[in-house]
């Protein structure tokens, strides 16, 4: 079973839909218990950086979200993906999860409208299990203004907007996608479910 | 870079896609949830619903077509026609919608457009404006389905929308809607020149080309087409590898 992490914010139904779509065994929770149990994790979220730290702090799931994704696969979806660098600088500077080091910033593409909303190319950096059985010609669906600064060993994939945005992290067990795959139709599934097969 | 989107839209009343005939009567002609898992099948970017039940009892039916819409479709949602308050916008993107678009509620008070940025982001704030050319060569906009001109200009109209937190404009031509010679790409350069924000060319394809003129000569994002694809004159599939012919970044699937 994979936790989706409900600490809410918003879109996490649909991540449980396209996961029910696609047969995967997946229950929304808030409890450290479930997440501890899990064998999987989904972070999902939209909203900001500050609030959605202060949210998961509140709720009591920092520390355990920080022990449980480097002992199973752990996937951040969109402000998610954001929250565990080390930093975000959304209204305030705010610590995240730190489970990959890197900072999260307002992006800043010239002559290009903020924030990046839409289907953008997925560009390969290296290999990464969740890109599986995808080609060379796949879009997913975006919708952010900051954007993620890390190193390059820890991008799988980014997309030009302006500049190179990061598109998806992984470090060991941990997993990040700035864009929706929820919401990239059969690129993003097939994502979603490249995550499940992790999970031995 | 961002793909080309082609958005198909489903007019959907009590429940169930309709369309109009001869603007005289209108038919039932299927389910939105199908209709909707087709597009996604066929390629589309978005799909656009577009109810227009009159009652209000129809809102509640409304989403529930959302809801199962959600559960099938993993391409974004946009729902609108008869969007008025900032509970209709929170009940419809909690139903599973991820863009709500708001038309002539706007123009009667545009602070519910900065009022929903606020609150749901401006990502999920499509203002549709439906616009036609006055002698003087302005555009007007006009709502009710073309009846009302308001007196105001269209151009002016979607600054002020992009000022007050609109993450996108729908733009429908009412000189070129439904006549199938093209989209009005004079109106679509006047808006896109005038703001920053993605623009949704609307009203007026009728073939291939329409689209690739769409996306060469104007700005717009997006192009949205009903009864074309509806009546599967084209496919979503037919109008993307014409565009890819033509080098314009489009998502194939």
């Amino acid at each position: 079973m994979i936790a989706i992490v409900d600490y809410g914010a918003g879109n996490i139904f649909s991540v449980k839909n396209a996961m029910d779509y696609l047969g995967l065994s997946a229950e929304l929770t808030s409890k450290a218990e479930d997440i501890r149990n899990a064998d999987g994790i989904i972070l999902p979220g939209v909203g900001a950086f500050p609030w959605a730290m202060n949210m998961l702090s509140q709720s009591g799931l920092v520390d355990v979200i920080k022990e449980e994704a480097v002992k199973k696969p752990f996937l951040g979806i969109c402000l998610g993906m954001q929250l565990i660098f080390s930093k975000g600088y959304e209204f305030e500077e705010t610590s995240g999860l730190g489970l990959i080091d890197g900072e999260v910033k307002l992006m800043t593409p010239e002559n290009l409208s903020i924030p990046h909303i839409g289907w953008n190319k997925l560009i390969i950096n290296k290999e990464c299990p969740l890109l599986s059985g995808l080609g060379d010609d796949e879009y997913v669906y975006f919708v952010h203004s900051y954007a993620a600064e890390c190193s390059d060993n820890d991008i799988a994939a980014y997309c030009e907007y302006g500049n190179k945005v990061t598109a998806l992290v992984n470090r060991g067990t941990v997993y990040g996608a700035q864009f929706h795959p929820e919401k990239s139709g059969k690129t993003g599934l097939k994502i979603l479910r490249n995550f499940a097969e992790l999970i031995k | 870079m961002l793909a080309k989107r082609i958005i198909p839209c489903l007019d959907v009343r009590e429940g169930k896609v309709v369309k109009g005939i001869n603007f005289v009567g209108i038919k039932e002609v299927g389910d939105p949830v199908e209709c909707a898992a087709e597009y996604d099948a066929q390629g589309a970017d978005e799909i656009v619903f577009l109810d227009i039940t009159a009652s209000h009892e129809g809102r509640g039916t409304m989403l529930d077509v959302v809801r199962r819409t959600a559960q099938k479709v993993f391409v974004p949602l946009t729902v609108g026609g008869g969007i008025r308050t900032i509970d209709d916008f929170r009940d419809t993107l909690r139903a599973g919608a991820d863009k709500v678009s708001v038309n002539s509620a706007a123009v009667k008070n545009p602070q519910l457009i900065r009022e929903a940025a606020d609150i749901f982001g401006c990502q999920c704030v499509v203002v549709a404006i439906d616009a036609k050319k006055c002698p003087d060569g302005h555009y007007t906009v006009v709502i009710n389905g073309g009846r009302i001109d308001m007196g105001i200009d269209a151009v002016e109209w979607a600054k002020k929308a992009e000022e007050l937190g609109a993450g996108e404009i729908l733009l429908t031509s009412m000189d070129t809607d439904g006549v199938k010679g093209g989209f009005d790409l004079d109106m679509l350069n006047a808006v896109c020149s005038a703001v920053k924000i993605p623009v949704i060319a609307s009203g007026g394809c009728g073939a291939l080309e329409h689209f690739t003129d769409v996306f060469e000569k104007t700005g717009a994002a997006a192009a949205l087409a009903a009864s074309l694809f509806h009546y599967k004159e084209l496919t979503v599939g037919q109008v993307k590898t014409e565009l890819k012919k033509h080098d314009i970044p489009v998502r194939i699937v």
